[in-house]
């Protein structure tokens, strides 16, 4: 009986345990929502910032939707070429092995590296200036192994036999993979993709040197031009004003903007991927 | 016939290619880090990194020894790294072999939320609350510690710990379990004598890969430990990690100039040091996975 006593009490430690934690992130998102929805309003989200760090956040909105989308333009064609060549061509070999080995180091790479990387070869190299463009290609370089993972894993839940039907019938090896493997693969795809897109919205250290202004009340005009964004705005706001108490208010309003877009997409990404699993059930 | 024969190879071609792309990136990075920070070799050497202190815009002696930084990483990583062990451990226990199918499948995808929120709303949560809490209590005249950027550090490494030893747990054999029970051995027993035993390696990768994150990660260190540059192994004292050093310095050095080759120094450093960590636990989960 004493036994049975301290099994319950063990399996009921681990349960607090793994609970506290639970209750410890609850309570980040309560007191960022509590917090920030009282400033949320369509002013907020629609007028640009004023010199103070009060005003709205519109610009950073517009410049992190920019940043996004020349991310994923450049990041989601080679990842999904990749994911391609990786599952339906590649042989164990040397290349293979690299570019495995070259995608784990890829995933590893811390994201200031990243900002470094990105500052010596498309800023300063390349000469694009802090652009848009160079701050999505040193976004696009650090979510590639992401996309590529995803990829890889719902253009292997495709079954073997599908293959084997068409390239019985005489289809080459293009034909297979276009027409009776990709349409069933595509949304798995894609939903990996909107994982990518919430990192690269949510990093700030990437876009430091790259892209990101510390105040820039318009929007910009082309990709040669700088932006406010998101997490740097964030930065900026929290830590950079004398008197940052002011600032509260704008801070937990950008805070939860921010965490709102990030987490909407992953949770997007989530409740796809589930429906996806649930109609294709091979 | 030959059209399509083109086609085939014109696509095999441009896919190659593609996949190849990982690989100049890797080499990339490997050589503009090299790039920006070679002329620091030459003057004034590689040995100034050596030096006790990092000073590098002193007006009396500069100073770029990479000794506090490193320190300062190392620190704050391995007050995270223990504070998210117990945390990351029982999660996975919980989830593989304790929680009904239902609380699963709605922990799983929380812990995978977990992850996703962006360090820099950790940092300004670590900044409004956390570190007013570390100041109150222990009586400090600063928040902004060690210990406050372990702490949220933590919250980052739990979700990889999780999610990568709950597999470990699951892809235990359910002969193992079966035979410990039949033996007489209880659920508890069983759990930690039997299962965390067997799936210890891919554990232990686990913890590694999160580290690998603790280390590397930037905004939610710098705004929450201080950002002084010292020596220390006291985890309520404020410090510099090397990726903080980097984001806050980099922004205001003239390009070209010995500090700003020196921040390459440190960024590669950082490089190496997560390499070798991931590569390390790669190994780990590779040799676990065969066995």
């Amino acid at each position: 009986m004493r036994l049975q006593v301290s099994e319950q009490l063990v399996i009921w430690l681990v349960r607090l345990v793994t609970y506290s934690m639970v209750a410890v992130v609850g309570y980040i998102l309560f007191d960022i929502v509590w917090k920030g929805a009282g400033v949320l309003s369509w002013t907020f989200l629609t007028t640009s910032p004023s010199v103070d760090g009060r005003g709205g956040i519109f610009p950073a909105i517009i410049g992190t939707f920019y940043l996004v989308t020349g991310t994923i333009a450049v990041a989601l064609p080679l990842g999904m070429a990749s994911a391609i060549y990786l599952t339906e061509y590649a042989k164990q070999g040397r290349l293979t092995g690299l570019i495995r080995l070259a995608i784990v180091t890829l995933a590893g790479v811390p994201s200031i590296v990243f900002g470094l990387f990105g500052l010596g070869l498309f800023v300063l190299f390349l000469n694009f200036g802090t652009s848009i463009l160079a701050g999505s290609l040193t976004l696009a370089c650090m979510i590639l192994p992401t996309i590529i993972v995803s990829s890889e894993e719902s253009l292997r839940a495709v079954p073997l036999a599908l293959r084997e039907a068409s390239l019985a019938l005489g289809a080459t090896k293009w034909e297979t993979i276009r027409k009776s493997v990709l349409p069933y693969a595509i949304p798995g795809m894609l939903t990996g993709s909107i994982l990518g897109v919430g990192r690269a919205a949510g990093e700030t250290a990437p876009i430091l040197f790259t892209v990101a202004a510390f105040y820039l009340p318009n929007l910009p005009r082309s990709i040669f031009d700088q932006v406010l964004a998101l997490p740097y705005h964030l930065y900026v706001l929290a830590t950079q004003y004398p008197n940052p108490e002011q600032v509260r208010p704008t801070q937990y309003g950008t805070a939860l903007v921010l965490l709102l877009l990030v987490l909407g997409l992953n949770v997007g990404a989530i409740v796809l991927r589930t429906h996806f699993r649930k109609r294709y059930r091979w | 016939m030959f059209v399509r024969e083109v086609r085939e190879r014109l696509v095999r071609y441009t896919l190659v290619v593609c996949a190849s792309t990982s690989i100049l990136i890797v080499l990339l990075i490997f050589l503009f880090l090299l790039r920006e920070a070679q002329p620091f070799l030459r003057s004034p050497g590689l040995g100034a990194l050596l030096a006790a202190e990092w000073k590098p815009k002193s007006m009396q002696q500069v100073s770029f020894g990479l000794l506090p930084l490193i320190t300062g990483s190392l620190l704050v990583t391995a007050l995270a790294t223990a504070i998210a062990i117990p945390f990351g451990v029982c999660g996975a226990v919980y989830i593989a072999e304790i929680a009904g199918p239902r609380e699963r499948e709605i922990l799983k995808p929380f812990i995978e939320l977990v992850a996703a929120i962006p360090s820099v709303v950790l940092g300004f949560f670590g900044l409004v609350v956390v570190a007013p809490l570390v100041k109150g209590t222990f009586a400090l005249p600063s928040g902004l510690t060690a210990i406050t950027g372990a702490i949220l550090l933590a919250l980052m490494a739990v979700p990889t710990i999780i999610t990568i030893s709950e597999d470990a747990i699951r892809s235990v054999p359910k002969a193992y379990k079966d035979a410990s029970l039949a033996l007489g051995a209880n659920r508890v027993q069983t759990i930690w004598k039997v299962i965390v035993p067997a799936a210890l390696s891919g554990i232990i990768a686990s913890i590694m890969l999160g580290m690998g994150r603790v280390i590397g990660e930037t905004m939610a260190v710098i705004m929450v430990t201080g950002n002084a540059p010292k020596t220390t192994l006291s985890p309520i004292s404020s410090v510099r990690t090397m990726t903080a050093t980097i984001a806050a310095e980099l922004g205001e050095v003239p390009f070209g100039s010995e500090h700003y080759q020196a921040l390459f120094w440190v960024g590669i450093v950082l490089l190496l040091a997560t390499f070798l960590l991931n590569l390390v636990a790669m190994r780990v989960l590779k040799a676990y996975r065969r066995a």
